[in-house]
């Protein structure tokens, strides 16, 4: 899949005829248009939604939306939500395949396995890395759904944050916590930093931006501290000066533009996997 | 209502479970103009020749009618999710008799002619006694006292800000103040606003689903100051619905002190934990939240130690608008009433509780605190009874539900122990198919 894009004619027409539906409940630029780019790669047709354009603001329930866009017959579904279990409830109520793009600070898959890829190209496997996850882990679905695959694919997780942001619990899930940079970062193969979700701060987590940015943004005296080879990534969108500083995410270590390639032969590959596995049990 | 017959009704072969004495012997209850008229091992049966009016419980328990003193119904105000008549069609099915109504409506029960309004509806409309609760503070706005001499005089039989907590301690403390010097019984929820704001107990779970948690110090700091309130005021006190093994311990603490408190507890944190969730079950989000397995354990103990006083269903019908949302967006509560007597009746079986210890927290104890004569299988009493057959298995079938609403978290649930007859005043409510 990443050879196809690579391509001047980057058509590989495996599923012509079927209908993808992105339906987007919260603002997203990056995620909506590599599924829409992956979709239209396979030969799909793609629909795009989002709440702005929709009737969801004249106050139209989730599942009504479902059971509206159900009747039209899509293939696959694509949906963020800003609600954790929103992608969950959606499947049980339409009849085509759904792909969770982001449930609120759930989960959000294709993010997990877009950056197994970017690691893997990059380090050749997972199985025994040490991976540090930093910053505002409380409210970040990536940060779960890549505790999930990374230790399901062998590697050490640390996760890096002030208290506030890291949830209850987060050890049973299997990482290590560190309240500090300076003691979480000497080891690391892979650097993962997290977006910090103002949009989700109902209340003070942190004193301030800049607070943040002293003692949790990723600065170049702080990569050094991480495998002189560390790879580091971020999800995007990036909030530069916040948690990590222009100079990294422009430098040599940042992977952050590949990830974004990546993301679109992830998605086309989970697309055309559904797609198959779905077509194979029907006939 | 049917004409009574002469000599009333004498219900035969039954095993007769009294909380309040002890009581537990097969026999016979004669009913008569809806009182017990006698109890006895074989009471003459010269007067009903032709067998008319006998019942034969066929050695079925017969047991005071279920009291359950934290009931929310949607009339007036949100009839579409239950009205006064469908909750007590509902409470007849579970062998509920007397059941205490929350102020929490639309507009909320703080006034003397809304608590007229129930008392006027339930006898009219409900086959079971409600007893209304008045709202604590205004509006349940959490800042000004309601009449409370006026209600409780018109018929309120406690104050309570139903499912809401005063986060106001000095108006919390006024409240107590005042209610004790005209001894009404304040029942308080524990749930503060800002810490419990989340929507299900923090936790692993909670973070592995990505859903904001309610620590358990939510319920414990409200529960805590309340009772160093109670230890001020002289107030007398009931904890509607605790959930944590902390606030077991802080209850039993200020009972060996002395203070005038009882707690409750909803069955669904005697039966449930936050495991049973599963994947996003909205039926599953209650107020208070299910908790982990070690404080349903902790909650079980406490029914059986005594720090716990009674079983309450924590009836709360929602409707399917908001319930079938994501779990975040969904609205608390769960019908409870038709299934309180068989979810309880686990700690009888699972748990291995006493059944008469399990019936005192479902009759003899609310009734108790809410100075009623209810809950007792005496002569004299009013004849509110349940029969029930502790052993009988059955499966729980939401469509067949009496209640408006279905947003039960025992859907499909096999249970063990079914009420077979509701008795009101001696009048049979309930029968069960079959």
């Amino acid at each position: 899949m990443v050879e196809v894009s690579k391509r001047s004619d980057k058509h590989r027409n495996t599923l012509p005829g079927r209908t993808l539906i992105n339906l987007f409940y919260e603002n997203s630029t990056r995620t909506s248009s590599s599924f829409e780019i992956a979709g239209k790669r396979l030969g799909m047709d793609v629909v795009n939604m989002t709440v702005a354009t929709s009737s969801v603001k004249k106050g139209e329930t989730l599942l009504d939306t479902a059971a509206t866009l159900n009747a039209m017959n899509p293939d696959l579904l694509v949906m963020r939500h800003n609600a954790a279990g929103a992608a969950a409830l959606l499947a049980q109520k339409v009849g085509c395949a759904v792909i969770n793009a982001g449930d609120g600070a759930h989960e959000h898959p294709t993010q997990a396995l877009l950056d197994a890829l970017t690691i893997r190209r990059k380090k050749g496997a997972i199985h025994g890395l040490t991976v540090a996850i930093c910053g505002d882990i409380a409210h970040s679905r990536v940060a779960r759904s890549n505790i999930h695959m990374l230790n399901a694919l062998g590697a050490q997780v640390r996760v890096i944050g002030p208290s506030t942001l890291c949830p209850s619990s987060i050890e049973e899930l299997g990482v290590t916590v560190f309240r500090s940079m300076e003691k979480g970062l000497p080891g690391c193969d892979v650097v993962m930093m997290l977006r910090l979700q103002t949009e989700r701060m109902a209340g003070a987590f942190i004193p301030s931006a800049r607070e943040f940015y002293r003692y949790y943004g990723l600065n170049e005296k702080r990569v050094k501290l991480a495998k002189k080879d560390a790879i580091v990534m971020h999800p995007g969108p990036m909030n530069r000066g916040v948690e990590i500083a222009s100079t990294i995410a422009d430098g040599v270590q940042s992977v952050i533009v590949e990830q974004v390639e990546m993301g679109v032969a992830v998605r086309m590959a989970v697309m055309e996997m559904l797609a198959e596995a779905r077509e194979a049990t029907t006939v | 209502m049917k004409p009574k017959p002469p000599h009333g009704r004498l219900f035969v072969n039954a095993r007769i479970m009294d909380p309040e004495t002890g009581r537990d012997l097969h026999g016979d209850v004669l009913v008569k103009k809806g009182k017990i008229a006698a109890i006895g091992k074989a009471l003459p049966r010269e007067k009903f020749k032709d067998g008319k009016g006998i019942v034969d419980c066929k050695g079925a328990v017969l047991a005071p009618g279920l009291v359950d003193a934290r009931v929310f119904i949607g009339e007036p105000g949100g009839e579409h999710r239950e009205t006064i008549k469908t909750a007590g069609r509902a409470a007849t099915a579970g062998g509920v008799t007397t059941m205490v109504m929350m102020p929490d409506t639309d507009p909320v029960i703080d006034d003397v002619s809304l608590v007229e309004f129930v008392h006027a509806t339930a006898a009219a409309k409900s086959p079971v006694r409600i007893l209304p609760a008045a709202a604590l503070s205004k509006g349940q706005g959490g800042e000004l006292m309601t009449e409370m001499g006026l209600l409780k005089d018109a018929g309120a039989v406690a104050f309570t800000d139903g499912r809401k907590t005063i986060s106001n301690a000095q108006m919390m403390r006024r409240a107590l103040t005042y209610s004790a010097d005209i001894d009404a019984l304040v029942m308080a929820s524990h749930r503060d606003p800002h810490l419990g704001a989340g929507v299900m107990n923090a936790g692993a779970n909670a973070t592995r689903m990505g859903l904001a948690g309610i620590p358990r110090e939510a319920e414990i700091i409200p529960l805590e100051r309340d009772m160093r309130l109670v230890a001020m005021t002289g107030a007398k006190y009931h904890a509607s619905c605790l959930s944590t093994s902390e606030s077991v311990e802080v209850l039993a603490r200020a009972k060996d002190a002395g203070r005038d408190v009882t707690g409750g507890v909803a069955v669904a944190n005697l039966c449930l934990s936050e495991i049973d969730i599963g994947p996003y079950r909205t039926f599953f989000k209650l107020s208070p939240p299910l908790r982990s397995v070690d404080d349903r354990e902790a909650m079980v103990e406490g029914i059986r130690s005594g720090a716990l006083d009674m079983i309450v269903s924590n009836h709360d019908p929602q409707d399917v608008d908001t319930k079938r949302l994501p779990f975040a967006e969904a609205a608390d509560g769960a019908v409870g009433l038709e299934s309180l007597l068989a979810a309880a009746l686990r700690l009888y079986h699972s748990d291995s509780i006493a059944l008469m210890r399990v019936l005192e927290c479902l009759t003899l104890a609310p009734a108790k605190r809410l100075g009623r004569k209810c809950g007792r299988i005496a002569e004299g009493a009013r004849a509110d009874f349940v029969i029930f057959d502790p052993d009988a298995p059955w499966q729980l079938d939401d469509t067949k539900l009496r209640s408006r609403s279905r947003n039960t978290p025992f859907q499909d649930a096999l249970f063990q122990g079914r009420v077979l007859k509701t008795v009101v005043a001696g009048r049979t409510v309930f029968k069960q198919d079959g």
